[in-house]
């Protein structure tokens, strides 16, 4: 990878390739600070009055340090992907920073952020709807080349040529349209857009759950690889547990706009500490009827609450089976318990 | 469990498609006995739906055929009923469930007229009595204020009580068999376990027999009594669910084994994918059809397709190599922590 400022971060304790990434003060490669994003709900034809806002992201923090993959686990609608969209600054955020190499990105605009942008990427979940199906495969790739003026012509060709046999497709297909692909190489072909650019760092929303069973192992495999090779750094957004915490060396539960806990993998499983990290954990299925016949489930009442107006005082109190009269009147605070594990509850 | 309910024999469908006959299901030949839970476990396209479709016989004629086969249900061949006949079984002896709590049910009428429906039709009920049957399955499934419920449309419910709609629906008939195809893949984890937690429920109270259509094998390893696994249209193996995850005998359930990470495993056990994709449906080989992705192939497996084969106690597997899989497997899986089952 030739473009990259090299400085010299600490060396990642995953034994991965060295991050080529700039870091911060702390060690981090990307900051979030109490960030938050609303949408608005409006009312009104012609004079639109806002009555009410999503808050899809309500105020978390976390860091994510070079060549890490941070696994960002919850259920549907808790604001996972407008968190990974809100550190792209494909949405603006309401509120709060976004420290990636040492810029906030939240204050960044025009040109200044374009030029960031080539050193972080998207993969995105459905890759049917993410390739544009009238440019070629060798187009889709080139754009992002072309639009930071990386490369042209014949170099251009070689890049592509060269990144789709790094994502493991025959350079020959440079010519083909998306449809002649199945849903394993089209995400393939993802993965060689968001490489094209060299980036630090990559957010992967959801790459694999539009799969297939056997092509999920293909694909993780591949973006590990992809990791050692050019030391990337990964915010890996799912809802599978057992994928995450394959692929993460660190992560973060989200539930209802707030991360309710951070922690390495190993800890998370086997010392959860939030009631919703542990309802959460029971309910994943393990492929093997022996384990599975012994298994408690913890089973969570009821459903996630409207993000348009969450509870008050803890979000989780409505479902969580520990919760005591403090939990309706007041919020937890972000805490550390140690080693670097946090923690939002009052029980714990 | 003993006696047979249901028992499929050489079923074969095909769809006529512009660019040739897809051949969906391959001579798929099972049994379900009372009582008994089946998972039937395959990727898109291995025809596990299509199959279950075929037996419900909802696969719309033309561009589908039923090629061969006979589906006895309690001794009679669906196959040959007619329509009106097929219309009494149907919600009635048979329900089915299907994947998507969002489009199944219909957005203009009010949950408790599509309860009341079957009921009133099937049961001959008058309409107070199918609306009280009506709240009552709705209270079986854990929907709160289920009275007061009937008058909502589909809208007014969450995904995961929707599905739950969706099985009260099934089971108002109290039927023998019920069908549920990948009821719970489109809800998060947490509404799984609520689902599949009634489901199980319900089974031991209603004395049902399930056949549970997913991908998934971690939601069937809690749920199943046996499983048929299933690969471009051919049943490729079946054995009572320990016996199937402590002893897989065909590379492909193997593969699947080895490529779905597992919570209980630390970060970075290196997965073991199936490289390749599946066969062309509409130019099946006439080998094994898994031979392009196969570790285990050889001449023999190119020439002639293997038939299922009795490998071990209610264990069938449609491999040539077989043994070849029984010693290397464990290898090829890197497990330790699994221990064959006792027959």
């Amino acid at each position: 990878m030739s473009t990259e400022t090299q400085t010299t971060p600490p060396a990642p304790a995953t034994g991965s390739a060295q991050a080529n990434a700039s870091t911060d003060a702390n060690g981090a490669i990307l900051s979030i600070r109490n960030l938050k994003k609303y949408f608005p709900i409006t009312q009104g034809i012609i004079f639109q009055k806002k009555v009410a806002d999503v808050k899809a992201v309500d105020g978390i923090s976390f860091d994510v340090k070079p060549g890490e993959t941070l696994g960002l686990v919850g259920e549907s609608g808790c604001g996972k992907s407008t968190t990974g969209r809100t550190i792209l600054q494909l949405y603006r955020p309401t509120e709060g920073s976004v420290l990636f190499e040492g810029k906030d990105l939240a204050t960044l605009k025009g040109e200044e952020l374009r030029k960031m942008r080539s050193n972080m990427q998207m993969i995105f979940q459905d890759p049917y709807a993410s390739l544009n199906p009238r440019m070629t495969v060798g187009d889709i790739i080139a754009e992002p080349l072309e639009v930071h003026n990386i490369a042209k012509g014949k170099e251009k060709k070689e890049r592509v040529q060269e990144l789709l046999q790094v994502v493991g497709l025959n350079p020959y297909f440079i010519n083909r349209y998306p449809h002649e692909f199945s849903g394993g190489q089209r995400q393939r072909i993802g993965i060689a857009r968001a490489l094209a650019v060299n980036p630090d760092f990559i957010v992967c929303d959801e790459p694999i759950s539009a799969l297939d069973v056997s092509i999920q192992a293909q694909i993780v495999n591949l973006l590990e690889e992809l990791q050692e090779r050019f030391g990337l750094t990964y915010l890996f957004i799912a809802h599978d547990l057992s994928v995450v915490r394959h692929i993460s060396d660190r992560i973060a539960v989200m539930y209802l706009g707030k991360i309710v806990e951070l922690t390495d993998g190993h800890t998370l499983y086997a010392n959860p500490l939030h009631p919703y990290t542990r309802a959460l954990l029971s309910a994943v299925p393990i492929p093997d009827p022996l384990i599975e016949e012994k298994r408690e489930r913890i089973i969570l009442v009821g459903d996630v609450p409207s993000p348009v107006n969450p509870p008050k005082g803890c979000r989780f109190h409505t479902r969580c089976p520990l919760a005591i009269p403090i939990c309706k009147e007041v919020a937890p605070e972000w805490r550390d318990v140690g080693n670097g594990h946090f923690v939002e509850c009052h029980v714990v | 469990m003993g006696n047979i309910l249901l028992d499929v024999r050489n079923l074969r469908t095909e769809f006529a498609t512009q660019d040739g006959v897809v051949h969906a299901v391959n001579g798929v030949t099972f049994h379900l006995e009372e009582g008994e839970t089946l998972g039937l476990v395959g990727e898109s396209g291995s025809g596990k739906s299509v199959s279950m479709l075929t037996v419900m016989r909802l696969i719309p004629m033309p561009p589908g055929r039923i090629a061969s086969g006979e589906v006895l249900f309690q001794g009679q061949d669906l196959l040959k009923l007619g329509d009106e006949e097929m219309r009494q079984i149907r919600g009635n002896k048979i329900a089915m469930v299907f994947q998507d709590p969002m489009t199944s049910l219909n957005p203009v009428l009010t949950i408790g007229t599509q309860i009341t429906e079957a009921l009133e039709l099937h049961l001959g009920m008058n309409k107070d009595k199918a609306r009280k049957r009506a709240a009552e399955l709705l209270k079986m499934v854990n929907i709160p204020e289920a009275e007061r419920r009937l008058d909502d449309y589909p809208h007014q419910f969450s995904g995961g009580m929707r599905q739950r709609v969706m099985i009260a629906m099934g089971l108002s008939c109290s039927p023998q068999l019920l069908i549920a195809d990948e009821p719970t893949t489109a809800l998060d984890v947490t509404i799984q376990a609520q689902i599949t937690d009634i489901v199980k429920r319900l089974k031991n109270e209603l004395g049902m027999s399930i056949i549970w259509i997913t991908h998934d094998l971690g939601v069937i390893a809690g749920l199943a009594d046996r499983i048929n696994v299933m690969y471009s249209g051919y049943i490729v193996e079946t054995a009572p669910v320990k016996e199937l995850f402590a002893n897989p005998l065909h590379p492909y359930t193997v593969g699947l084994l080895g490529s779905i990470p597992r919570l209980d495993e630390g970060r970075r056990e290196k997965l073991t994918p199936i490289e390749g994709l599946p066969p062309d449906l509409v130019n099946l080989p006439t080998g094994c059809p898994f031979y392009d992705r196969c570790k285990f192939r050889t001449e023999k497996c190119l020439q002639e397709n293997p038939p299922l084969m009795s490998v071990g106690v209610k264990h069938w597997s449609a491999c040539w190599h077989y043994e070849a899989v029984r010693e290397q497997r464990d290898a090829i899986l890197g497990r330790k922590f699994m221990q064959p089952a006792a027959a």
